[in-house]
């Protein structure tokens, strides 16, 4: 990333300069942010990393003021979360950003996601970028996971029963590790408070996390939707102000519709039995997770054997982890390869519908649906995906991506 | 070299164990605590919900019908092959065939299993059914279909008058 663009820049401030010297922050911002050599055709895809970077600073912002008027006991937790919705000052809005916030992280996090599938970012020399991307996930997931155990409802209980138990399907050593994630016999007070404990730090994890990913981006610079490298100058604008701007305008368009739910439909997204208090002695009849679960909850229920379920749902994620080797196509771009482009387009229908049982109890038409879904999910990355790459003729590409968008104008 | 470098893991090792421990239930949450409960108002037919280390114990007064229905299950049929007189008998090794107690926790993913209560779905076997994902339990409490791989757990008990039995 160093020397390929730009002569070090000069600071006019005096204290600018002087800090610069003893500690180069301010070249680097210049460097990374500014003069960024970036590719001159992005689309609106290119938007979410920046959007799931202000979700990220909002969620911890929220969490912060959130955790000054929370109290992390079996006793007192479900009264301190409806404490803060009815009696602190604005405590109604805070919660409701930091609840359809993270609602609204995964939606930024599921787009970028695709993104990268669709275009074909994870490829080299981006496998590592890849990576990370899929280790914020699972962090997300954790996070997400213990942070609605927090308000103490029925779901919240029910479904860290669940999720822990999961550990329990390991052979030998199963039954200990759920007591030890415990700390008891069953999710009670202890478990409680190293759950908040934990959802206070993951975040800040997730922060590192990110800016490893953000050094792996600036290594070579992103791709764009054709999925081939600049060739030069007349390829790339830089990052200031083209899309910095580009970027506060997705922002501004996302925190919109998010702010519409969190004014208007606060709890459209959550489940209405976390307004019960904990129950430990009744299950509610029909428990689900959060919707951003629901397509590996589907998954865990298709298979009708425990372990089994449980492998399924942890190799769901598993396979993106491996996917830069799974694609043996050459071409990056869903654009110029003319069949994997609709596979790629069924996959998300398949990962809808996959979501769509995980909602449903799971009964009648919806098992074999599921199962079907589960079986294809698999099949796109461990079958399709490999024999795709050396069977497909992909379109020819562009040479440059200048002649791609200014072809496309001409047109 | 590699003597310094065994010595630094066993060091690191040990220095992490703490940590790991430290997770584990403390002393007062291990300290084994029992219940004793009376039996006498439960009716034939009926079943209580106990308390019982943050879990639910399940308690049912069992028809003759529901006992010879366990009994005769063949032990080919079971997916956790054990037998309905194993499941209710006490520490003091008596068998109470009428009294079915158990831990009311699915083997599966840990829900309560529907049963206990009048009107209450049963599934398929008579016994529990497990809304979660759908695992059914027969009249000892035997898991018979779904993603549950073992039998409702028995705890220890005993019966320590005809009136009075202690959990634990
Ligand atoms: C990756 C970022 C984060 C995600 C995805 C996340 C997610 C969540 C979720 C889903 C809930 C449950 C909301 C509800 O249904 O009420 C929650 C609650 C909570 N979170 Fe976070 N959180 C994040 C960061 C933080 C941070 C940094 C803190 C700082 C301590 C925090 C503190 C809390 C507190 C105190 C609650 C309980 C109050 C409530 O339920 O509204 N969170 N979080
Ligand atoms: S927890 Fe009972 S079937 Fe899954």
């Amino acid at each position: 990333m160093a020397s390929s663009h730009g002569t070090p820049p000069v600071f006019n401030n005096k204290v600018i300069s002087w800090i610069d010297h003893r500690l180069p922050i301010f070249s680097y911002i210049e460097k990374e942010y500014h003069t960024f050599p970036t590719p001159r055709n992005f689309n609106y895809f290119w938007n979410f990393g920046a959007i799931a970077t202000v979700m990220l600073v909002l969620m911890i912002a929220t969490g912060i003021v959130l955790a000054t008027n929370y109290t992390p006991h079996v006793l007192m937790a479900f009264d301190a979360v409806e404490r803060i919705d009815r009696d602190v000052p604005q405590g109604w809005l805070i919660r409701d950003l930091h609840m359809n916030g993270a609602s609204f992280f995964f939606i930024a996090v599921y787009i970028h996601i695709f993104r990268g599938m669709y275009y074909g970012s994870y490829k080299a020399p981006r496998e590592l970028l890849w990576i990370l991307g899929v280790v914020i996930f699972l962090l997300m997931m954790a996070t997400a996971f213990m942070g609605y155990v927090l308000p103490w409802g029925q779901m919240s209980f029910w479904g860290a029963t669940v999720i822990t138990n999961l550990f329990s399907a390991i052979p030998v050593v199963g039954e200990s590790i759920v007591i030890w994630l415990w700390g008891g016999f069953a999710v009670d007070n202890p478990t409680l408070n190293r759950f908040f404990a934990l959802h206070y730090l993951l975040p800040f994890i997730i922060v590192a996390v990110v800016a490893l990913h953000v050094v792996a981006l600036h290594v070579h610079g992103s791709n764009n939707p054709t999925g081939i490298d600049p060739k030069g100058p007349q390829d790339t604008v830089p990052f200031h102000p083209y899309y910095t701007m580009k970027d506060g305008f997705g922002v501004m368009v996302f925190l919109i519709v998010f702010a519409a739910f969190v004014f208007f439909a606060p709890d459209y997204l959550g489940h209405p039995d976390n307004y019960i208090p904990a129950d430990p002695l009744v299950t509610p009849a029909h428990i689900v997770p959060e919707w951003y679960f629901l397509p590996f909850y589907a998954i865990l229920r298709a298979i009708p054997d425990k372990l089994g379920g449980v492998l399924a749902m942890f190799g769901a994620i598993a396979v993106l982890f491996i996917l830069p080797w799974l694609d043996t196509s050459r071409v990056r771009s869903c654009t110029f390869r003319p069949i994997y482009k609709w596979f790629m387009m069924f996959l998300v229908v398949d990962v809808i519908v996959l979501g769509i049982c995980g909602s449903k109890p799971a009964e009648g038409f919806w098992v074999p649906l599921s199962q079907l879904a589960t079986l294809y999910y698999f099949a796109h990355f461990l079958v399709l995906l490999p024999i795709l790459g050396k069977i497909e003729r992909p379109l020819p590409l562009p040479p440059s991506i200048a002649d791609a968008v200014l072809k496309k104008k001409a047109v | 070299m590699v003597a310094t470098g065994a010595l630094g893991a066993v060091g690191a090792a040990a220095v992490a164990w703490p940590f790991i421990n430290n997770l584990n239930p403390a002393a007062d949450t291990l300290a084994l605590s029992t219940i004793e409960v009376n039996v006498t108002p439960i009716a034939v037919g009926q079943a209580v919900t106990v308390k019982w280390r943050g879990k639910p114990v399940f308690i049912r007064h069992r028809t003759e019908a529901e006992i010879k229905e366990a009994e005769a299950v063949p032990m080919s049929q079971l997916p956790d092959p054990e037998t309905d007189n194993k499941r209710v008998t006490d520490t003091a090794k008596k068998v109470r065939p009428e009294w079915l107690i158990m831990i009311g926790v699915c083997t599966h993913l840990g829900c309560v299993p529907l049963g206990n209560k009048a009107g209450d779905p049963k599934g398929e076997y008579g016994g529990w059914f497990c809304p979660c994902h759908g695992s059914s339990y027969d009249t000892s409490g035997r898991i018979r279909k779904g993603p549950a791989p073992k039998n409702l757990v028995v705890p220890e008990y005993l019966f320590t008058s005809d009136a009075l039995v202690r959990i634990g």
